[in-house]
């Protein structure tokens, strides 16, 4: 390796880890300075899959946000970052939220769940996880994560639905792939429904 | 105008007394933004059409959340999502027109977010305004969607005012036909509004859509029991089942007695900036069984006065409709 490309290296990992950490120290120090009294403190602690995790997190940052690239669990997808597809679904106390239009300074007292927490100690999946397979529900995959959160959000309340008040659980988790049907055959042999 | 994922930087309060919300409120005015469930609040933000600088989120405060019985009917905090509206066993059993109402918003994870107080106090649908176009009601001096290549098949029929917007709340309409009571709390005391005049149109005030000044916070809604157990009709007449605003709606209650109609309530939403009363029908059809015979006596009426624009001449027939079915249900 030329000292040079050595170098071009060099510089490149400053600039990526630098220009992170600057960037990170900059709205720390914003918010430190400007901060209104009453207004939130930015490290927070957060329930995410049973665990608690310490975090800064700005005022007006999304729980989509938080989890995908503060906390590295990008199974939870961002597809509109508008309410309107249901790909970042993940549960907050046992109910179906979009985490994108989810303040994550709102979820501090709150259990958050991720399809990452979804998998037993034991690494055995989660009943609707092993029928969504079962069933081969996914087409593309993309909407997966946040079908299988509403599936698991039914299940917790209604443990044996019909298949319309599944299609009516699963109606804000939009699917690009049509695969609708195959979701619903994954809720119905969750539910022990379907042999 | 693009869109961006992260919302600007801002400040976040959250407030636990309603006092200190109150006194947030009046201090940050036009620069705080307060949030319910934040569903229509965010979009705003992220599109960088709105700019506030706070946000208020109401959400610790629970004296704002929760339905209660009162001596003239129930009260519901304005913090009550829209899914325990949809749920709860006593706006199931006395007012279903409202749950079912509620039970037809957007989708089940808003419906889980979005609060009765943001679902009445959200902002206008129309794409034009929304996409940060300086429209008459961003305070510019056109309307994109009143123009002949206008795409203004969403917009009003009736009461424009140079805004040709239309009330997108689903549940404006059936608290309007069941004349609740808006309960609203400023820094200076409380004042109570008929749901009826809490929506304003374009004439009145192009930029908002209700009575709401800076500084105040609707706290709750009243529901008397009136209309209590009464005969309902709800319809949402849109192009899909989920994440969909009304083409039109019809929230109707009706008593009857000894087969005849005695009083009634009927609006529609979608057809104007603010749910619209159907009075003309309310009184040709008071003393009236509920029937096809009625229904035809009075068709064609909802309608009349309508000046439909380039796009939306079907709302006319499709109100007309939407009324021979709660006539004929
Ligand atoms: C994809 C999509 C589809 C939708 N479909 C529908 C639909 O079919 N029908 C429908 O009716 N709506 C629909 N909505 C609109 C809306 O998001 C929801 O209706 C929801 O109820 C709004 O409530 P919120 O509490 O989340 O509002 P927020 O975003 O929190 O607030 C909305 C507005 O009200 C103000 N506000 C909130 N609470 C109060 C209060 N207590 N006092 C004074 N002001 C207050 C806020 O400042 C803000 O201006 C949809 C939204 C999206 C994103
Ligand atoms: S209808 Fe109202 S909101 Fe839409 S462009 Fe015209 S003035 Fe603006
Ligand atoms: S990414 Fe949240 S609903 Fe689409
Ligand atoms: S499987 Fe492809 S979007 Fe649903």
């Amino acid at each position: 390796m030329t000292p040079r490309l050595t170098r071009r290296r060099f510089i490149k990992s400053v600039i990526f880890s630098g220009a992170a950490l600057s960037t990170g120290a900059g709205f720390y120090l914003t918010s430190a300075q400007t901060r209104q009294a009453g207004a939130v403190e930015r490290l927070v602690s957060l329930n995410i899959n049973g665990r608690t995790r310490r975090v800064d997190v700005m005022p007006q940052e999304t729980l989509a946000y938080t989890l995908r690239y503060k906390l590295g669990l990008t199974g939870t997808k961002i597809g509109c970052n508008r309410g309107e597809c249901g790909s970042c679904t993940v549960t907050i106390s046992d109910v179906t939220h979009y985490a994108c239009s989810t303040l994550t300074h709102s979820v501090k007292d709150k259990a958050v769940m991720t399809v990452e927490g979804l998998r037993a100690e034991d690494g055995t999946l989660h009943a609707v996880q092993a029928a969504f397979i079962a069933e081969l529900s996914p087409q593309c995959g993309f909407c997966t994560p946040g079908q299988i959160m509403s599936a698991v959000a039914l299940l917790k309340t209604n443990p044996r639905p019909t298949r319309d008040e599944a299609r009516q659980a699963l109606s804000g988790n939009l699917c690009r792939c049509g695969a609708y049907d195959h979701y619903l055959n994954g809720v119905m042999r969750a539910s022990g429904q379907l042999s | 105008m693009a869109g961006y994922d992260n919302m600007p930087d801002m400040e976040l309060y959250q407030p636990v007394q309603i006092d200190d919300a109150l006194a947030l409120a009046a201090r940050l005015a036009e620069r705080g933004w307060l949030v319910g469930g934040g569903q229509d609040t965010y979009g705003w933000i992220k599109d960088r059409a709105k700019r506030p600088e706070a946000l208020i989120d109401l959400n610790g405060i629970e004296s704002l959340r929760g339905i209660r019985e009162t001596e003239d009917g129930i009260e519901i905090g304005a913090l009550t999502t829209l899914t325990e509206l949809a749920t709860n066993p006593i706006v199931n059993e006395r007012y279903s027109l409202l749950s079912k109402a509620a039970s037809v918003v957007a989708s089940p994870q808003i419906r889980n977010a979005g609060t009765v107080g943001g679902n009445l106090v959200q902002d206008v649908r129309c794409w034009y305004y929304r996409r940060g176009l300086d429209c008459y009601r961003a305070g510019g001096n056109l309307c994109y969607a009143d123009t002949p290549e206008a795409q203004n098949r969403e917009h009003a029929i009736f009461e424009a005012s140079r805004c040709v917007a239309v009330t997108p709340s689903d549940t404006g309409p059936a608290l309007v036909a069941l004349e609740a009571q808006m309960v609203i709390t400023s820094a200076n005391g409380t004042r109570v509004v008929p749901a009826e005049s809490f929506f304003v149109g374009p004439e009145i005030n192009i930029v908002k859509t209700t009575v709401l000044r800076e500084g105040e916070i609707l706290t709750a809604v009243r529901i008397p029991a009136k209309w209590a157990n009464a005969e309902f009709y709800h319809e949402k007449v849109a192009d899909r089942n989920v994440w969909d605003f009304a083409l039109v709606s019809i929230a109707g209650a009706l008593r009857i007695e000894g087969g005849n109609i005695v009083e009634s309530s009927i609006v529609c939403g979608a057809v104007q900036c603010t749910p619209r009363r159907l009075t003309s029908v309310e009184r040709a059809i008071q003393g009236q069984p509920r029937n096809e015979a009625t229904a035809t006596l009075v068709a064609g009426m909802a309608s009349q006065g309508a000046s439909p624009l380039n796009q939306n001449g079907f709302k006319i027939p499709l109100m007309d409709n939407l009324v021979t079915k709660l006539l004929t249900a």
